[in-house]
C-alpha cells in the first residue's frame, strides 16, 4: 500500500515503526501535490520549506522518545486559519497579500501535537459557497470527477479534494453551516463539525460567529478522533470556547453499537433526497441494525425553518464581521480613490466576489432599523425552535442519522446561477451548526459512481459518541477505503 | 459668556459623558492603556481589527462600571450584553465598535447637584454602558492622513443622563460632580485635556407646559469651560431660530474649543443606520450579588458622605466642606494636616485659602504641592501657640511654597518670631508715642481712628512681629494715661 493509500493512524503506525521518516513523508506528499495538485487547485499556498523544517524537528523530536501519534503527519491546513508569517487569504482577493502576524490556536495546538503542515487550501471566498467557485483562487475539482468537472463540495472544497486526492493525509476545515460535512460526502471522506465552542476560534477568519466550527476531514473516524484530539481545547482567546477537558476520541472508538438507539428524522427522507443516496442510507441504516443498533424514526418538526433561518443569521453576521475589510490598514485598496468613501467603496467592490458581496447586502439589509425584528429577531427565535427539537429528539436517541446532501457531487457551473438552489445543498446539515451540535458525515456508498454520505448528529460535547459509531460503521464496510481513478 | 436673556423659553439638557476607565490593558485586548506612546505602538492585533482576532472581556471594566453603578445608586444589571454598533470610519478598525445597547450593565440612578442659589437638586440618570473606544486620525507631519490606534480599544463607560439639566450652568455642576465623584472612586484619571472625560450635550427649548422642542446634539465638549460657552450659544441660537419664525432641525453639531464655534455636522437624514446586534464573539455578563457585593467593599467614601462628615466631625461650615470634598485628593490632603495635628477650622481655611491659591496660579494639582500637609501643619501650630501672627504666617507660607524649609526653620532664619513680651513691646510703643507728638495730640483731643495709625506703627517698627492683641492691649493702656 503507497503512503498516500494510508489513513493517519497507519502512518503514524509507519513513523512509530520506524518504517519512514516524517520528512520521508513530508517529502513524499509535496512530491504528489506536485504531480496531481495542477488538476485540482487544491492549494493556494504551498509551505513546502517550513514542512520540511517542521518535519526535521518531529523525525528529532521522535528520536528523543518524544513522538505523539501525530507527531510528524503532514496536514493541510484551510486557508481560513491565520498562519504567522505564511498568506492568509481566505479564498478572497482582499486578503491576495495578506500575511498574518500571528497564528491560529487550532494550527497552534496541532503544530504543538507535532504535526507539519504541507500549506494552505483552497476554499469558497470567505466559506461563503458549497461548491469552492466562489473562490478567487479560482474552482477546485473534485479527484472522483476530474472529467466531469465536479465540484469537491464547498467551503473546504480544497482540504477536501485535498485528502480525498491522497495529496494530504488529512485537512482542517471548518463548518457554518456544512463546510465540512458536505465536501466530505461528496468527496468520499469523513469529516467533523464538533460542539460549537469545541475548537478555539481565534485567528480562524470569522463568517458567522455563532456557527463557525473548525473540525477535520480525513480518510476514517478514526483518523478524525486523532486530530480532533489534537485540534480541540478550552482557548482564553476565545470567550465562546468551552473550559472542558478534551477527551481521548480514540478510546471510545471500539465501544459496540448493540442497544444503541439511533434517531431517523423523517424529515430527512424528503423526495428531493436522490434515490441512490436514499439507498445509501437506507444500508447505513441496515447496518447499523446489523450491528445490533435500533432506529428509531423521530421528528425534527422545525427542521424545513433551517434554510431559511440560516440565510437570515449567516449573512448578518458576515455582513458584520467582514465590515473590517475596508482597505485602510491591510488588504486589498483601489487605486487612485477621490475620496473616502470612494476608497471604502471601490476597494471592498474589487476586493470582494459576488457571493460575499450578495451575503453582505442580506445581511445588511436583515440588521437595519426597522427589519431587525421582523429578520434578525425572528430567526433567532426560529434558531431556538430548531434547537429545541434536537433537545427533545436527544431524550429518545444517543445521535440522529440521515443523508448528509439530498445527492452526490454537481458540476462546476451548473448551479452558479441559481443561489437558492445552491444554499439547498446544506439542507441537512445547517440545523446541526444552528443547534451548535456536533456532527459528523462518513461515506456511505455511490450514486452514479459518485460518492454519497451518511450524516450522524450527536448530543452536544459527543464528539466520541458520533465518532465510535463512524468507526464502527467502518470496521464492517469499506466505502471509505475507495479512492478515485487516477488518484490510487 | 453669562447666560442668555430666555425671553420665557424653557430649557432641556441631557449629557452623554464619555468617561475612560484607567485599567492596566483595555477592555477587550491586553494592550497598554497608557497615554501619550508612539502612534500605533499600543494597537496589538485585536485592536487592530485583525482578522480573526477575538475580543476578551477585561474583568476590571466590568469591576468599575459596578463601581459607578453603585456611587450613583443604580441598578446593576443582573445580565447584561455586547453589542456590535456599525459605521465606517478610518479610525474603527472592525467597522463595528463594541458597546452595549439594549442591555447596558448600569440602569436607573441618579447624581445630586448644589445649584447657585444653595438648593441642591437631583439628576436623573437613565445609564451607563460599557464601550470600547476608536482611534484617532492625524494630520500633522505628513502628507495625507494617518491612524493612531493606541487609544482603540481603551474602555469607556458613557454615562447618559435623563433630560433634568435646565442650564448650562447646571450642567457644568453635574459635570464637575460627576468628574469628582469617577476620581473618588479611582476609575477614571479625569484628564480632560487628553480626553479622559469627554461630554456630548443634547439641547432643546420649548415653552413652560409644552412637549419637548427638536434637539440638537453638541460633541466634542472637552472642558467645563467649553461646555458652558457651547451651551449657552446653542440656547441662543434655537431661541433665535424659533423666534424669527423657523424650526429647529435635528443634528449632530461639532463644537470647535478653539474658534469657539460649533456646526451642523450631518442630519438626522444623514444619520448613521448602527445596525446594532449582540456580539456573537462575547458572551453575556452575569453580574450576583456577590459580586456585587465584593465590589461594594471596595468602594471609598464618597464626596457627599465625606462633606457630612466633615461638617460634623470637624465643625466646618457646608460650604467649606464642599470645597474641601471637591475632590479626593484635596480632602485627602486636609485629613492629613489634620493628622498632622492641625487645628481643623484653621486647616480648612489655609488649604481652601492660601494652599489653594498658590496651587490655582501655578496651575498645577494638589498631589504636585510644594508644601506637604506635615509642613502646613507645623505653620497652622505656629499660628497657634502664638509664635507668629495670621499675617506673617502668610509670608512664611510663601517661603515655604519657594521651598525654603519647614515653618520653623524659615521663622528663625528670618527672625520672625512674634514679639508677644509687654516690656519690650511697651518699649517700643513708648518711642511710637514720643515720636508722633501731632497724632498723639490729635487723638487725645477725640479723634479715636488715629488708634489704627498707632496699631500701624508699632507693627512697622516690629517689622509686623508684633503680637496684635499685645500691642491693641498696650496701646489702649499707654494712650490712656
Amino acid at each position: 500500500m503507497s503512503l498516500h493509500q494510508k489513513s493517519v493512524a497507519e502512518l503514524s503506525a509507519g513513523l512509530a515503526a520506524g518504517e519512514f521518516s516524517s520528512r520521508e513523508l513530508t517529502q513524499y506528499f509535496l512530491d504528489r501535490i506536485g504531480t496531481h495538485d495542477g488538476a485540482l487547485n487544491s492549494f493556494v499556498t504551498l509551505t513546502a520549506e517550513q514542512a520540511l523544517a517542521q518535519a526535521d524537528v518531529a523525525d528529532t523530536t521522535r528520536k528523543a522518545g518524544d513522538a505523539g501519534p501525530l507527531t510528524g503527519i503532514p496536514v493541510a491546513q484551510k486557508d481560513i486559519f491565520c498562519t504567522q508569517g505564511v498568506r492568509t487569504t481566505c479564498g478572497s482577493r482582499m486578503l491576495e497579500n495578506f500575511i498574518a502576524p500571528y497564528t491560529a490556536t487550532v494550527v497552534r495546538n496541532m503544530e504543538q501535537a507535532g504535526c507539519v503542515m504541507l500549506g494552505k487550501t483552497n476554499m469558497d471566498e470567505f466559506a461563503m459557497g458549497s461548491s469552492n467557485e466562489t473562490s478567487y483562487y479560482g474552482a477546485v475539482k473534485n479527484p472522483w470527477g476530474v472529467e466531469q468537472n465536479l465540484v469537491p463540495g464547498g467551503s473546504s472544497g480544497g482540504s477536501a479534494a485535498a485528502v480525498a486526492g491522497g495529496l494530504a493525509p488529512a485537512a482542517t476545515g471548518t463548518d457554518t453551516g456544512g463546510s465540512i460535512r458536505q465536501p466530505a460526502a461528496i468527496s468520499n471522506l469523513t469529516g467533523l463539525k464538533p460542539t460549537y465552542g469545541r475548537c478555539s476560534r481565534y485567528g480562524m477568519i470569522a463568517f458567522a460567529s455563532s456557527l463557525d466550527q473548525a473540525g477535520p476531514l480525513a480518510k476514517s473516524a478514526e483518523d478524525c478522533a486523532l486530530m480532533l484530539g489534537a485540534m480541540a481545547g478550552f482557548d482564553t482567546a476565545d470567550s465562546t470556547s468551552v473550559d472542558a477537558p478534551v477527551p481521548d476520541y480514540t478510546a471510545t472508538l471500539s465501544e459496540p453499537m448493540k442497544g444503541r438507539k439511533l434517531g431517523l428524522p423523517k424529515e430527512f427522507l424528503s423526495d428531493a433526497v436522490d434515490p441512490e443516496t436514499r439507498e445509501a442510507t437506507d444500508n447505513a441504516l441496515a447496518t447499523y441494525r446489523n450491528m445490533g443498533a435500533e432506529i428509531v424514526e423521530i421528528s425534527l418538526p422545525n427542521m424545513h425553518l433551517s434554510v431559511p433561518t440560516y440565510y437570515v443569521v449567516a449573512p448578518a453576521e458576515a455582513s458584520s464581521n467582514l465590515a473590517r475589510y475596508d482597505g485602510v490598514r491591510y488588504g486589498h485598496r483601489a487605486e487612485g480613490v477621490e475620496n473616502l468613501e470612494d476608497l471604502y467603496k471601490r476597494s471592498r467592490g474589487e476586493g470582494f466576489g459576488a457571493e460575499v458581496q450578495r451575503r453582505i447586502m442580506v445581511g445588511t439589509y436583515v440588521l437595519s432599523a426597522g427589519y431587525y425584528d421582523a429578520y434578525y429577531l425572528k430567526a433567532q427565535q426560529v434558531r431556538r425552535l430548531i434547537s429545541d427539537d434536537f433537545v427533545k429528539a436527544f431524550e429518545q436517541v444517543d445521535a440522529i442519522i440521515g443523508p448528509t446532501t439530498t445527492g452526490p457531487a454537481f458540476a462546476i457551473g451548473e448551479l452558479v446561477d441559481d443561489p437558492v438552489q445552491m444554499y439547498l445543498n446544506d439542507i441537512f446539515t445547517i440545523a446541526a451548526n444552528l443547534a451548535g451540535l456536533p456532527a459528523l458525515s462518513m461515506p456511505a456508498g455511490f450514486s452514479g459512481g459518485k460518492p454519497v454520505g451518511v450524516q450522524l448528529i450527536g448530543k452536544v460535547f459527543d464528539e466520541a459518541g458520533i465518532l465510535n459509531a463512524a468507526h464502527q460503521f467502518q470496521q464492517v464496510t469499506d466505502f471509505h477505503r475507495a479512492m478515485p481513478e487516477g488518484f490510487k | 459668556m453669562s447666560a442668555p436673556d430666555l425671553n420665557g423659553w424653557e430649557v432641556v439638557i441631557g449629557l452623554e459623558v464619555h468617561v475612560q476607565l484607567q485599567t492596566v490593558s483595555k477592555i477587550f485586548s491586553g494592550a497598554s492603556t497608557a497615554y501619550g506612546a508612539d502612534p500605533n505602538t499600543q494597537a496589538c492585533a485585536i485592536d487592530l481589527g485583525m482578522p480573526g482576532v477575538l475580543p476578551v472581556l477585561n474583568a476590571d471594566a466590568v469591576r468599575m462600571a459596578i463601581k459607578l453603578g453603585l456611587a450613583i445608586d443604580a441598578e446593576i444589571a443582573p445580565r447584561c450584553v455586547f453589542a456590535r454598533k456599525h459605521y465606517f470610519y478610518p479610525d474603527l478598525p472592525k467597522g463595528y465598535q463594541i458597546s452595549q445597547y439594549e442591555l447596558p450593565i448600569v440602569g436607573l440612578g441618579k447624581l445630586d447637584i448644589d445649584l447657585d442659589n444653595g438648593e441642591t437638586k437631583t439628576i436623573g440618570i437613565t445609564r451607563a454602558h460599557l464601550e470600547e473606544d476608536a482611534g484617532k486620525s492625524v494630520h500633522e507631519g505628513f502628507a495625507g492622513s494617518g491612524i493612531d490606534l493606541n487609544r482603540a480599544g481603551t474602555p469607556l463607560i458613557e454615562i447618559v443622563s435623563e433630560p433634568d439639566i435646565g442650564s448650562a450652568a447646571e450642567a457644568v455642576a453635574y459635570l464637575k460632580k460627576l468628574h469628582s465623584l469617577v476620581r473618588y472612586l479611582e476609575i477614571c484619571d479625569g484628564n480632560l485635556q487628553e480626553g479622559s472625560f469627554r461630554c456630548d450635550a443634547n439641547v432643546s427649548i420649548r415653552r413652560p407646559g409644552d412637549g419637548f422642542g427638536t434637539r440638537t446634539e453638541t460633541k466634542n465638549l472637552n472642558s467645563f469651560r467649553f461646555v458652558e460657552k457651547a451651551i449657552n450659544q446653542e440656547i441662543e441660537r434655537q431661541i433665535d431660530v424659533l423666534e424669527s419664525g423657523g424650526t429647529i432641525t435635528q443634528e449632530t453639531r461639532l463644537y470647535n474649543g478653539a474658534t469657539g464655534v460649533a456646526r451642523a455636522m450631518r442630519g438626522k437624514e444623514e444619520a448613521n443606520d448602527y445596525r446594532y446586534f449582540p456580539d456573537p464573539d462575547l458572551l453575556p455578563v452575569m453580574t450576583t450579588e456577590s459580586d456585587i457585593a465584593a465590589v461594594r467593599s471596595t468602594m471609598p467614601e464618597l464626596p457627599d458622605a465625606k462633606r457630612a462628615r466633615f461638617v460634623s466631625e470637624f465643625g466646618l461650615s457646608d460650604y467649606d466642606a464642599g470645597v474641601l470634598t471637591s475632590s479626593r485628593e484635596l480632602a485627602d490632603y486636609y485629613e492629613a494636616v489634620l493628622a498632622a495635628g492641625a487645628e481643623p477650622k484653621m486647616a480648612a481655611n489655609w488649604v481652601a485659602g492660601s494652599l489653594a491659591a498658590a496651587l490655582n496660579a501655578e496651575g498645577v494639582d494638589i498631589a504636585e504641592s510644594k508644601v506637604s500637609p506635615g509642613q502646613l501643619a507645623g505653620l497652622i501650630a505656629r499660628i497657634d501657640d502664638n509664635t507668629i501672627s495670621g499675617k506673617i504666617a502668610k509670608d512664611v507660607f510663601e517661603a515655604m511654597w519657594a521651598e525654603e524649609g519647614d515653618a520653623d526653620a524659615i521663622i528663625d532664619a528670618k527672625g520672625l518670631k512674634q514679639i508677644t513680651d509687654p516690656d519690650a513691646l511697651g518699649k517700643i510703643i513708648d518711642e511710637v508715642i514720643a515720636n508722633n507728638p501731632g497724632q498723639l495730640a490729635q487723638y487725645r483731643g477725640g479723634k479715636d481712628k488715629l488708634f489704627g495709625f498707632f496699631v500701624g506703627q508699632a507693627m512697622k517698627a516690629t517689622q509686623g512681629k508684633a503680637n496684635p492683641a499685645e500691642v491693641n492691649k498696650l496701646l489702649k493702656e499707654k494712650l490712656a494715661e
